[in-house]
């Protein structure tokens, strides 16, 4: 077979489409293992919601419960806590909680379902990096110099000092950007809050 | 005996180009005769890839990735019960540092000689890469001790995913394998690091090493040896690299494992700087640790990334900190590549970099403060502006004469 009957156009052509068929199916060969990297079935079921009891809950302090392995904080303010929310927000990034995450029932400056304003549920996990904040309501702990004389209570995390209100609304110029996540919840009665599901409809 | 050894050699080569590769990387790989003591971290660099591949062998057949296991099967198992298991995972823990020790003098070294200017800018590129995979390789194995500090480690860095805008949140569930770092995540990074990342490393080892060898080594003098040439076309300036270089490395390996046998023995912790004092509790997902700092190796980056108030803006930076090292090779002008013979200007700003790099790594490791935060902000102005003015203060630069052949001093 000599040179000149050799069809240039048709062996590129088949190079090119045995090419293309062969990256397709590479491509989707590839799909199983990516998946097989999301969550599987067990760790979605131990995403399911937990019960926590508030009735021993007091003013002024917190409880931790786990949720889809995050630490989620329960904590109780009283009168004034609940009235500082309200007036003292010019320090805050974001007061209205317009840019960050929670549930439509919780956009308030208690940042609390009306059920019970007092009682807030926050992820405990710093918006920065991800981090535990520490619940400060007042200044009789270490880390009071890096509060300031004019703490009102709040979450400070001690990895990279930002500070967010007893709402977990962050004060502005933190490393964190946003108010801590408060996750879906809902109240079974007075006194147990189902953490993970919203329970009626909003 | 001589003979018949001939013979064999002779039917290996026939089928297998050994005698070609030991002449062509070996005994016929001619180096420049001047090379210093800059030039022993490629060579430990090598040995310590060895330490880490066999330790690390003997470490998986005892270690369980099993986040209810994993603790004890290093602390208890590896440390106490397996027999010379702290041996060898102090061996591994301190070959993770050693590795990187050895890796900043020999980045160093090719910054100083403009080893990464043509011809030598895959060489160096491949090097880069090395370096990336390395850092994937440290931050993955120091989860596998699964203690505080290897858990809130991952947190902080994993975390940095979700900075990317709109799909950060499901491509950090998808790392992870789960709403937070747990077994699903151990068991990964296992596999990640003992397997994949090793393969790659090693690959890439080879090409650097045979980029290295096509375009032939750079010396201190920054000047080619091969521009001249005796009769047999053998460089005037280079010696074969076995046996004289081989030799002269054998004389780094025996300092080299003398400081490092220091450290395995009396000082494993290096003072919390090697193994952080953190890691010797359970990882505990509910408590974080007071203060979380990344090994030392990493804590330069880390303060780039809390230098910069916004946190994308951060994971930018802190990532296009390790990117720019890829386009070194076309940021600097200047022809001549060794800095002894270049401006005063160059030596004094290499001398900051360094300054302001080590600072960083030290603040890293620090809590942040106002003043530490704004030091680690001028110190990463500095490292991205060392770069990236690079072009315009490199094209006129003052040189000095640079010698036709090597020097011996």
């Amino acid at each position: 077979m000599s040179a000149e009957e050799v069809n240039e156009n048709k062996r590129r052509f088949l190079v090119a489409a045995t090419s293309v068929v062969g990256a397709v199916g590479a491509g989707v060969v590839a799909v199983p293992f990516i998946k097989s990297w999301m969550p599987s079935a067990k760790a979605r079921a131990a995403g399911a919601a937990v019960i926590a009891d508030i009735s021993k809950l007091e003013d002024g302090q917190m409880i931790t419960v786990e949720w889809r392995g995050k630490p989620i904080f329960i904590v109780k303010r009283n009168q004034k806590n609940l009235d500082d929310l309200v007036q003292h927000t010019d320090f805050l990034a974001d007061a209205e909680s317009n840019d960050s995450a929670q549930p439509e029932y919780c956009k308030n400056h208690a940042r609390a379902r009306d059920k019970n304003k007092s009682v807030a549920v926050m992820e405990g996990v710093c918006t920065h990096l991800g981090c535990a904040p520490k619940h400060l309501p007042d200044l009789n702990n270490n880390f009071a110099d890096s509060l300031g004389e004019s703490w009102l209570g709040g979450f400070f995390c001690p990895c990279h000092g930002s500070k967010y209100d007893l709402s977990g609304r962050v004060y502005s110029g933190m490393p964190a950007p946003l108010n801590l996540p408060i996750p879906p919840y809902s109240y079974k009665s007075d006194t147990l809050v189902l953490v993970g599901e919203d329970g009626e409809n909003v | 005996m001589g003979k018949k050894v001939d013979a064999l050699m002779g039917w290996v080569d026939d089928r297998f180009p050994l005698t070609k590769m030991w002449e062509e990387h070996l005994s016929r790989y001619y180096a420049p005769k001047n090379f210093n003591f800059w030039y022993f971290f490629g060579s430990l660099a090598l040995l310590v890839l060895v330490i880490q591949i066999v330790t690390g062998i003997f470490l998986a057949m005892f270690y369980k990735p099993d986040a209810a296991l994993a603790f004890q099967s290093v602390e208890m198992n590896i440390m106490r019960d397996v027999e010379w298991g702290w041996l060898i995972r102090y061996f591994h823990s301190t070959g993770a540092s050693a590795f990187f020790i050895v890796v900043y003098l020999h980045m160093y070294r090719g910054l100083i000689y403009g080893s990464y200017k043509k011809p030598r800018e895959l060489v160096w590129i491949l090097g880069v890469m090395i370096y990336l995979v390395l850092m994937a390789e440290g931050f993955m194995g120091y989860l596998l001790p699964w203690g505080q500090m290897s858990f809130w480690g991952a947190q902080v860095i994993l975390s940095l995913v979700g900075a990317i805008p709109f799909i950060g949140e499901d491509i950090g569930i998808w790392v992870r394998g789960d709403f937070v770092i747990g077994d699903a995540t151990l068991n990964r990074f296992f596999s990640l690091h003992i397997i994949a990342l090793p393969l790659v490393l090693l690959g890439l080892v080879v090409a650097h090493i045979i980029a290295l060898h096509e375009v032939g080594s750079n010396n201190p003098d920054g000047v080619e040896i091969k521009k001249n040439k005796d009769e047999n076309g053998i460089p005037k300036d280079g010696i074969p690299f076995h046996p004289y270089y081989t030799v002269k490395d054998i004389v780094g390996v025996v300092v080299f494992l003398m400081f490092f046998s220091i450290v395995v023995f009396f000082i494993p912790e290096m003072f919390g700087y090697f193994l952080e004092h953190a890691n010797f509790e359970p990882a505990d997902p509910l408590k974080t640790p007071a203060h979380i700092a990344p090994v030392w190796y990493f804590t330069p980056f880390y303060s780039i990334l809390r230098a910069v108030p916004d946190k994308l803006g951060g994971v930018i930076a802190m990532f296009g900190a390790i990117a720019i090292l890829f386009v070194l090779p076309w940021l600097d002008r200047n022809p001549v590549k060794s800095i002894r013979y270049r401006s005063t200007m160059w030596k004094v700003l290499i001398a900051l970099f360094v300054v302001s790099f080590l600072i960083l790594g030290y603040l890293g490791m620090k809590a942040p403060t106002e003043l530490y935060t704004q030091i680690a902000r001028v110190c990463t102005i500095y490292y991205f502006a060392f770069f990236l003015l690079m072009p315009f203060y490199t094209k006129n630069e003052k040189n000095k004469p640079v010698p036709e052949r090597v020097t011996m001093k």
